[in-house]
């Protein structure tokens, strides 16, 4: 039985479904992502996690309760990480923790413990007693993870942890996910990028209109749905008749042609000896081939 | 999705959005605290003193002690208003406020529980500060016009719950001008405040009585600062505890609509 069990699972807005019958089984532990391109459905999803939006059908278990009848022993045990920054303006990084960690009867003074430890896990020690907006992106989904974390929860969800931030907040981010995880936390995230999905889940669903495509583990779904590496040819007439010549299956990607291969050095190497491309770029497959395999180039909305 | 008027399921856990409130009330105590001084001041001198020279009496009584219970009384009515329409839209709107708290053992209806109790405590503070103004200046009577502090938390509770109403159904913060302009400052000035209701129109006495929440405040704000409780003060009593019940739960169940989708 996992921490999280979702089965057909729905939710719907008036006429338009959000999620669509999904079925998900999150285990102690690990770290479980949901990734799918805008409007997929996975906010929705976590929100129902988090018991902030009621299901519409099916079955959901957090911690082997149901979120409609014991919300507040739900969520009394979960640390959220929203994607929009709602952090407290009225108060200091210290005073955004001591206040949140009272909303979950925390004691005063375990609370000022606990913020100034947390303070301190995230790196915001110096700016402990600064009011928020004075701090930078970076800086205030640090101490959104932090605020997520003053409860000890059992379960961590993140929605879009490192959104909008840049490669050094990124980085210090998925260092204290690991570190959690190492910890034995159980984390669930949704992330738009699948660097950060493919370091950090043990798991993953790709979802799209509000079903689950694909689960399963990154290196896995790497291996089943796009091969072991990717050959790039710049796109042009030529390239595409000789492709088609030598029957090799390609396929198109903005202004590039991709061959998916076992051995990109020999797909490299016909193609440079018969087709004569102007750039060839050969590099290893990764989870946004499946990922843009799986949902399309088309843009979302 | 419950019914509009289903009593809502409220926790002790209200009281903690309400103490958050007071915290950053209390922090910053110097722009809270100097507005009900000062809005007393003016108030008596503009209105009481100024067109008091030339009233002199109303109702037996001396233009300022007439006007006192209703400076009280707009004073209730205003500090729960607001906090609830312009001070509740800006926490659930611009900070979102109100998304971080629910994701935490508070409910939904805990957090608005919350909103309202901080609304009708905004108005206690007020009377409190400005009591000993107007006892200052010899226009209540006490020991009686004591009550009015705990008037003032039932009085604001009713205009807290009245003004959610708004904030759970305006699309922006501008929209809450309309019942700022078309229903609190026109019922600040026929609600028996400034001059008797008796001197308007029967019908719009009658109006005036049925619809305007004020009205029932002012009433008894006058009863207890001028020392003249009598029966009538159970009918308005029981006015205002039964529009105040009704327009919190009303209030809770709009915003719970409005935020759980």
């Amino acid at each position: 039985m996992g921490i999280i069990e979702a089965q057909d699972l729905k939710k719907s807005f008036g006429k338009t479904v959000a999620v669509d019958g999904i079925a998900f089984s999150v285990q102690k532990g690990e770290v479980f992502g949901f990734l799918g391109p805008n409007g997929a459905g996975k906010t929705t999803t976590m929100k129902m996690i988090a018991c902030v939006s009621p299901r519409t059908a099916g079955t959901l278990a957090v911690l082997g309760m149901d979120p409609d009848t014991e919300p507040a022993r739900i969520k009394a045990r979960l640390g959220i990480v929203p994607q929009e920054t709602n952090l407290d303006p009225d108060f200091t990084c210290f005073g955004n923790l001591f206040t949140y960690a009272q909303y979950f009867d925390i004691p005063k003074k375990a609370a000022a413990q606990k913020a100034d430890e947390l303070l301190a896990f995230v790196q915001l020690t110096e700016k402990r007693d600064v009011a928020v907006e004075m701090l930078s992106g970076g800086m205030k989904r640090r101490l959104i993870l932090a605020r997520a974390l003053v409860n000890n929860p059992d379960i961590l969800i993140l929605d879009e942890p490192t959104i909008g931030l840049d490669p050094q907040a990124r980085h210090l981010i998925w260092e204290r996910l690991r570190a959690l995880r190492t910890q034995g936390n159980t984390i669930v995230l949704t992330t738009h990028y699948l660097d950060e999905a493919a370091r950090l889940c043990d798991r993953l669903v790709i979802m799209d209109n509000g079903r689950i495509l694909v689960e399963g583990r990154p290196a896995d779904l790497v291996r089943d749905h796009a091969g072991h590496e990717i050959v790039e040819v710049e796109k042009s007439a030529d390239v595409v008749s000789c492709l088609r010549d030598l029957h090799i299956a390609y396929e198109e990607a903005g202004d590039m042609l991709q061959v998916a291969t076992e051995s990109s050095r020999d797909i490299a190497r016909i193609l440079l000896d018969r087709c004569r491309p102007e750039k060839v770029i050969t590099r290893p497959a990764t989870l946004e081939d499946v990922f843009l395999k799986l949902t399309g180039r088309k843009l979302r909305e | 999705m419950p019914h509009i008027l289903a009593i809502p399921k409220v926790s002790p856990r209200a009281i903690k959005v309400w103490y958050r409130n007071l915290t950053v009330f209390i922090r910053t105590w110097q722009v809270n605290f100097f507005p009900p001084l000062v809005e007393a001041l003016l108030y008596l001198f503009a209105i009481g003193m100024g067109i008091g020279s030339y009233v002199k009496e109303i109702e037996g009584v001396p233009y300022v002690t007439f006007i006192a219970p209703a400076i009280l009384a707009i004073a209730v009515m205003n500090s729960a208003f607001f906090e609830c329409t312009y001070g509740s839209f800006v926490r659930m709107y611009y900070q979102k406020s109100f998304d971080a708290m629910i994701a935490t053992p508070l409910s939904i209806e805990d957090v608005i529980a919350g909103e309202l109790l901080w609304g009708a405590t905004r108005s206690v503070i007020y009377v409190v500060i400005m009591l000993p103004v107007l006892a200052a200046f010899n226009v209540i009577s006490l020991p009686l016009a004591i009550l009015a502090v705990p008037l003032a938390f039932l009085g604001g509770l009713m205009f807290a719950g009245i003004a959610m109403c708004f904030t759970a159904i305006t699309p922006g913060i501008d929209t809450l001008n309309y019942p700022s302009f078309l229903f609190i400052t026109p019922m600040s000035l026929f609600s028996g405040t400034f001059f008797p209701l008796t001197l308007l129109p029967v019908a719009i006495q009658y109006i005036a009585l049925a619809l305007l929440p004020l009205t029932h405040l002012v009433a008894i704000m006058r009863m207890f600062t001028q020392a003249t409780v009598s029966p009538v003060l159970l009918l308005h009593l029981v006015w205002i505890i039964v529009v105040t019940i009704l327009c919190c739960i009303i209030a809770i169940n709009m915003m719970r609509k409005r935020l759980i989708l």
